[in-house]
């Protein structure tokens, strides 16, 4: 390849810039997606894997209801399940040798009013093992213990919204269900503020109140079962058998024999680290198919310019064929003509791809998550390897199809 | 030893299953350092004639052998070292290439050579059809006559044995071709051979022996000097 070569496929490329740009849009397209796609996936997994190391994957979690083993739980579909309950809670306490902490949770929408302010927020109703099973920081004051009631501890958002700054400790709120029409709610002091812990499966753990399992459940929100139990394993590796000893238990409570019957779901963490990257998988596959349809697009287009462009050139190729050129000078200058056109294509790719990445992350930072930034060079090559060759597929036939003019036909061709 | 010497040379043109005969039993050598015009009516066949002898197209039957070598025997990748190291063309329609500048022009055969200092080779070239003031002129921005100098430049370029021009001064006012026809002129004194294929009998007289076709076939083929005793006899 002789410089002066080079030169004159930058010139016929810029002699038709318009038609150039239109043609590898395509390829702008698809390899955007596909630097978008993999920095997405990255950005998504180290917020998963963040989340999960917060939580500690020595947790297993008790849901109501059946459910397929790799499927969403079925309050995902707003179905209501009443088979757990708070006794549940207290045999698995005493009788899985391996479970370290236990925490019965009921979950609701609530309104918490102080003064003339009122908010909406969510309610959870646990017991005092809640933050020995789910670790966080205290701001100020404390989680409350077994004797307690008529106490509330709040999110760290929840105390922003309904105090402006000032102390909430040791002041009285009234909550009420969300559901209740009528003024008024139930009184609680308030002696603690978590600090703030940010989203979470895309959950805002700030705009939380927790309130005593006895209230929460019978004053406030009016029900008798459980939205999910709670448990901290020991260590990790006596995970499966507490899993097992747990639907043991459960099984024996509800007298249910076979366990397809069983009306509750038990999950680990690693469960859910499963379903989410079935979840994620399945995304990626989709939206890459997607960028790998952009850029068969993409090469059709290249397919359908070069051949125009070898069809404009027939002259010009009689011409090197008659002072010199071989078949093969003419087949590798339309191909490297197709590989720049496309490679040309896959660095604006690449550089869109980079700024729309990067637009995501601060809009993924702005609603809270700790999202990271995450090109890898990896993705880059592949992005500049695929763009090349979907130039040398694309541009293959009508670069041999130049090669194989006959000089003087070109010559003559009109 | 002949430079080009061609025996019982044949072409005929096959399209959908109709076979065209252009050429038939032509046998003539040209030596080295020879200026021969091909004239003939067109149709006549010397364009077709021009591009078997110059590795643009094959003959179909007969024999053509270049510097004592039989070209049948050559491959296609061999036939395009040929045209870039033997032969030089000079085409009516100029041929160059469009948004390259002069010099550029010049240098294409060079790309496809193994010869180093294309610059300076092509600068040469160019000084000798007295263009060195154009060299990063556009195409676009010469004149007609200064294109086919250009041209001229660009078929020297690689110093081939022969040059090849077909119709040279075809698209040039008198005053351009007779510019056109003095260089390839002076490149024939200086031991080139040039081969010229025209139908103006003005253009013709430059060279000192004249091929003369007529529907395929030679009807004459004779020295300038001896036609024109010939002439002065009759």
């Amino acid at each position: 390849m002789d410089y002066s070569n080079l030169k004159l496929v930058f010139r016929s490329l810029l002699a038709r810039k318009g038609r150039s740009i239109l043609t590898i849009l395509g390829i702008i397209i698809g390899v955007a997606g596909v630097i978008i796609i993999i920095a997405l996936g990255a950005g998504a997994k180290s917020l998963i894997l963040g989340q999960i190391t917060k939580l500690g994957s020595d947790l297993i979690s008790v849901q109501p209801g059946k459910s397929n083993e790799k499927g969403p739980p079925a309050q995902v579909f707003g179905i209501v399940i009443t088979t757990l309950i708070k006794e549940d809670a207290e045999a698995l306490r005493s009788e899985v040798v391996h479970a370290k902490a236990v925490s019965a949770v009921a979950t609701g929408s609530v309104s918490v009013t102080w003064g003339n302010r009122t908010i909406d927020t969510n309610l959870i109703s646990t017991d005092s093992a809640y933050p020995n099973v789910i670790s966080f920081d205290m701001e100020s004051g404390q989680f409350f213990g077994t004797q307690q009631d008529n106490v509330v501890v709040l999110g760290s958002s929840v105390a922003d919204l309904l105090f402006l700054g000032s102390d909430p400790l040791g002041k009285v709120i009234k909550v009420k269900s969300a559901s209740q029409k009528e003024a008024g709610g139930v009184p609680l002091r308030i002696i603690g503020v978590v600090a703030e812990r940010g989203a979470s499966f895309f959950q805002d753990q700030d705009d939380q109140i927790f309130v005593p399992l006895a209230i929460g459940q019978q004053q406030i929100l009016g029900i008798h079962y459980l939205n999910s139990i709670n448990i901290k394993v020991d260590a990790s590796e006596n995970i499966s058998r507490t899993v097992e000893d747990v639907e043991r238990v459960l099984m024996q409570r509800h007298r249910i024999q076979n366990k397809v019957d069983a009306d509750f779901t038990v999950r680990n963490i690693a469960d859910a680290i499963d379903i989410l990257s079935v979840i994620t998988d399945a995304l990626r596959l989709f939206l890459t198919s997607m960028a790998g349809i952009a850029l068969i697009v993409g090469g059709i287009g290249i397919l359908n310019i070069m051949m125009a462009t070898v069809a404009e050139r027939t002259r010009e190729i009689g011409l090197r064929k008659a002072v010199g050129a071989k078949k093969s000078n003419i087949l590798s200058q339309f191909l490297v003509e197709a590989g720049v056109l496309t490679l040309l294509g896959g660095i604006i790719g690449i550089i869109f791809g980079i700024i729309i990445s990067f637009l995501i992350t601060l809009l993924m930072r702005y609603l809270g998550y700790d999202w990271a930034f995450v090109v890898s060079l990896s993705s880059i090559a592949l992005a500049i390897v695929v763009s090349i060759l979907t130039g040398v597929i694309f541009g293959l036939y009508p670069a041999l199809k130049a090669s194989r003019l006959n000089p003087i036909d070109a010559l003559r061709y009109e | 030893m002949a430079l080009i010497k061609v025996k019982n040379l044949s072409k005929k043109y096959i399209n959908d299953g109709v076979s065209t005969p252009v050429l038939h039993d032509i046998s003539f050598e040209i030596n080295k350092g020879e200026f021969v015009a091909i004239m003939g009516p067109s149709g006549s066949g010397k364009s077709t004639l021009m591009h078997i002898l110059s590795f643009l197209d094959r003959l179909s039957s007969g024999t053509y052998e270049f510097e004592g070598k039989d070209t049948k025997d050559f491959d296609d990748d061999y036939l395009a070292v040929l045209r870039n190291e033997s032969v030089g063309f000079v085409f009516q329609s100029f041929n160059l290439l469009a948004r390259t500048t002069v010099l550029d022009n010049v240098k294409l055969p060079l790309v496809y050579s193994k010869k180093k200092d294309h610059d300076g080779l092509a600068k040469k070239a160019l000084d000798s059809v007295g263009l060195s003031n154009r060299l990063d002129y556009f195409t676009n921005q010469i004149s007609g006559g200064e294109k086919q100098r250009v041209a001229i430049a660009r078929a020297l370029v690689c110093n081939p044995e022969v040059i090849f021009a077909d119709e040279p001064t075809g698209n040039l006012d008198s005053k351009s071709g007779s510019v056109v026809m003095q260089i390839l002129q002076r490149l024939n004194d200086k031991g080139s051979t040039i081969i010229l294929v025209t139908h103006e009998t003005d253009t013709a007289n430059y060279a000192k022996r004249i091929i003369r076709l007529k529907d395929g076939g030679i009807i004459s083929d004779e020295k300038v000097s001896e036609r024109t005793i010939g002439e002065i006899v009759k």
